[in-house]
């Protein structure tokens, strides 16, 4: 990086203390490197469990590098050196079965991504895989993870048409459905509604404040509204740092750091 | 000359030489067809036919030409698949996976015929698998397997990157995106490509001369037991098909109807292939309609 001016001493990172949060995912000393140039360097953050955290910043900053890095997305494409505890296993070392991991740490993903399946095939699907076979079975969990994901009174008399029909917003609901079937303990959120018009916005942000009471929710967002909306912690990024990580109130009120400043008032980004 | 001009003229060139593309396909359909159209009956289409006198048929080459497509496929099909797959969800980026593609590149631009004479070195002679339709059946699978690797390869990597990471983030392994997800969301564009290929092998003689041979001997159509050598499944049995049929009395039929037999051959074998063209097309719009929406 060109600008090195940046010191510690200019971070503000919260640090829980275990005895009053329960921590449900944190990362230590996360580096990511994409070749051999570094896109994250520094990645120090906690997420406190059953609340949602922002990764905000601007384009380019690491965010959705470091979200993706979180349940091993980026495996194919980077490197990813350091510890990402997870109930007190490095989730990021080699003997870690990364199938298994992914259905505690579940994705939604920027663009609605439904199979070219039917809606009750896209939930079913992954379920089978894993072995739930009873159709009672299967029924149930199709109907409880559409009704979290508050689109069941919409689509419970279409469950046999193609997912592809439906809209942007329904879409990325589904992908929500289908990602909190497999009963995930984190879910990770990639901008799931940037692709989306304010109304399926305002729909899903409604969704994932339901699911916080049984999920903990770590979403990464261009927009700065949705981030003090819906967000408990908000973590600021900027060239592969993490600068400032406080509860939201006090990011959007009272920055410490002034590149914050800058960018949540819109001076650049 | 101004920018409108110079449009108009190219716009107008262009048409015609569209126009002179369709008429050329248009005519020479046009031509067998006339010719040939007259000459199918229901008869003509199903007894055999004869070497010395008029009156024979394309019963047996019909048969043969269909059985022959349904062997190669049969092999080629699994086999392209596996390196489609491989190709295009496997394979490391590197020297390797180039030089494999460089190969199946100039497979598929190899001329038929020399396929046809590697089979007959190949299965005909050295495997002593003799002048039969397995013989034929394996010529056709290394005539089609590059195009056919090539378009399944093509058909998986249309499928967009999200649906793959969808299969990962659900916990499904690579094997499973690619077998339950991947796959199934290209096949509409599988399927168009192996009914196009048919196409190809349907129509193709060269490759065929010389390892299912230039004989049609009679079949005993009351017998299906493939072990029998006069069964029409026996994949052991010489089998010209319609194509060689008809380079055959083109080039040294006896018969005194020859023109019309090849007429009307050449009929039914162009209907086939339009057939296919068409099925690929309807039965590929069809699976996606099916896949994206009710």
């Amino acid at each position: 990086m060109a600008d090195n001016s940046m010191t510690t001493d200019q971070r503000n990172i919260l640090k829980f203390d275990p005895k009053d949060h329960e921590i449900a995912l944190s990362t230590e000393d996360l580096h990511v490197f994409y070749g051999k140039s570094e896109a994250i360097s520094e990645g120090d953050l906690q997420f406190e469990r059953y609340k949602i955290s922002a990764l905000i910043g601007p384009s380019g900053s690491g965010k959705s590098t470091y979200l993706r890095s979180l349940n091993r997305m980026n495996d194919r494409i980077a490197t990813v050196k350091g510890k990402i505890m997870y109930r007190g296993l490095d989730i990021n070392s080699n003997d870690i079965d990364v199938y298994e991991m992914r259905r505690h740490i579940g994705m939604v993903f920027q663009r609605p991504n439904p199979f070219a399946k039917s809606i009750y095939e896209n939930i079913a699907f992954a379920l089978r895989q894993r072995g739930v076979n009873k159709k009672q079975d299967l029924d149930e969990i199709v109907e409880r993870s559409l009704r979290q994901a508050a689109m069941w009174d919409q689509v419970k008399d279409d469950l046999n048409k193609s997912a592809l029909a439906l809209s942007g917003g329904q879409q990325q609901r589904l992908c929500i459905a289908r990602a909190i079937a497999i009963k995930p303990d984190i879910l990770l959120l990639d901008e799931p509604a940037s692709a989306l018009d304010p109304v399926s916005t305002s729909q899903i942000e409604d969704t994932l404040l339901e699911l916080k009471q049984n999920y903990t929710i770590i979403i990464v967002t261009h927009n700065m509204q949705q981030a003090s909306r819906i967000s408990d912690y908000t973590a600021f990024f900027n060239l592969g740092k993490v600068l400032e990580y406080a509860e939201t109130g006090d990011i959007f009120t009272n920055p410490q750091v002034d590149l914050t400043n800058d960018y949540i008032s819109g001076n650049f980004g | 000359m101004n920018a409108k001009r110079i449009d108009k003229i190219a716009t107008g060139v262009l048409y015609g030489v569209a126009a002179l593309v369709v008429i050329i396909l248009v005519a020479l359909l046009g031509f067998i067809l006339i010719e040939g159209v007259p000459q199918i009956s229901w008869h003509f289409l199903t007894s055999p036919a004869l070497a010395f006198e008029a009156g024979g048929g394309i019963g047996i080459q019909l048969f043969n030409s269909f059985y022959l497509l349904f062997l190669a496929l049969l092999i080629s099909l699994p086999i392209s698949l596996g390196a489609g797959i491989y190709l295009n969800e496997y394979a490391p980026q590197n020297t390797v996976t180039g030089l494999i593609r460089t190969t199946i590149e100039i497979l598929s631009s190899l001329p038929s015929v020399v396929v046809g004479l590697f089979g007959y070195l190949f299965f005909v002679v050295q495997f002593k698998l003799g002048f039969s339709i397995i013989s034929g059946a394996f010529a056709l699978t290394v005539f089609n397997l590059p195009i056919l690797t090539r378009s399944i390869e093509e058909a998986l990597a249309n499928i967009s990157d999200n649906q793959r990471e969808a299969g990962y983030a659900l916990g499904l392994s690579r094997w499973e995106t690619v077998t339950k997800i991947v796959v199934p969301a290209a096949l509409p564009s599988i399927i168009t490509g192996v009914v196009l290929s048919a196409g190809r092998i349907f129509g193709e003689a060269a490759a065929l001369i010389y390892t299912a041979g230039q004989s049609a001997p009679a079949l005993n159509f009351s017998d299906w037991n493939p072990f029998d050598i006069s069964s029409p499944l026996s994949p052991m049995r010489p089998a010209e098909t319609l194509a060689v049929h008809i380079w055959k009395i083109n080039s040294e039929g006896i018969m005194p109807d020859a023109k019309d037999v090849s007429a009307g051959a050449s009929a039914v074998l162009i209907i086939a292939v339009l057939l296919f063209n068409f099925l690929a097309r309807w039965l590929g719009k069809r699976l996606y309609k099916h896949l994206t929406a009710e």
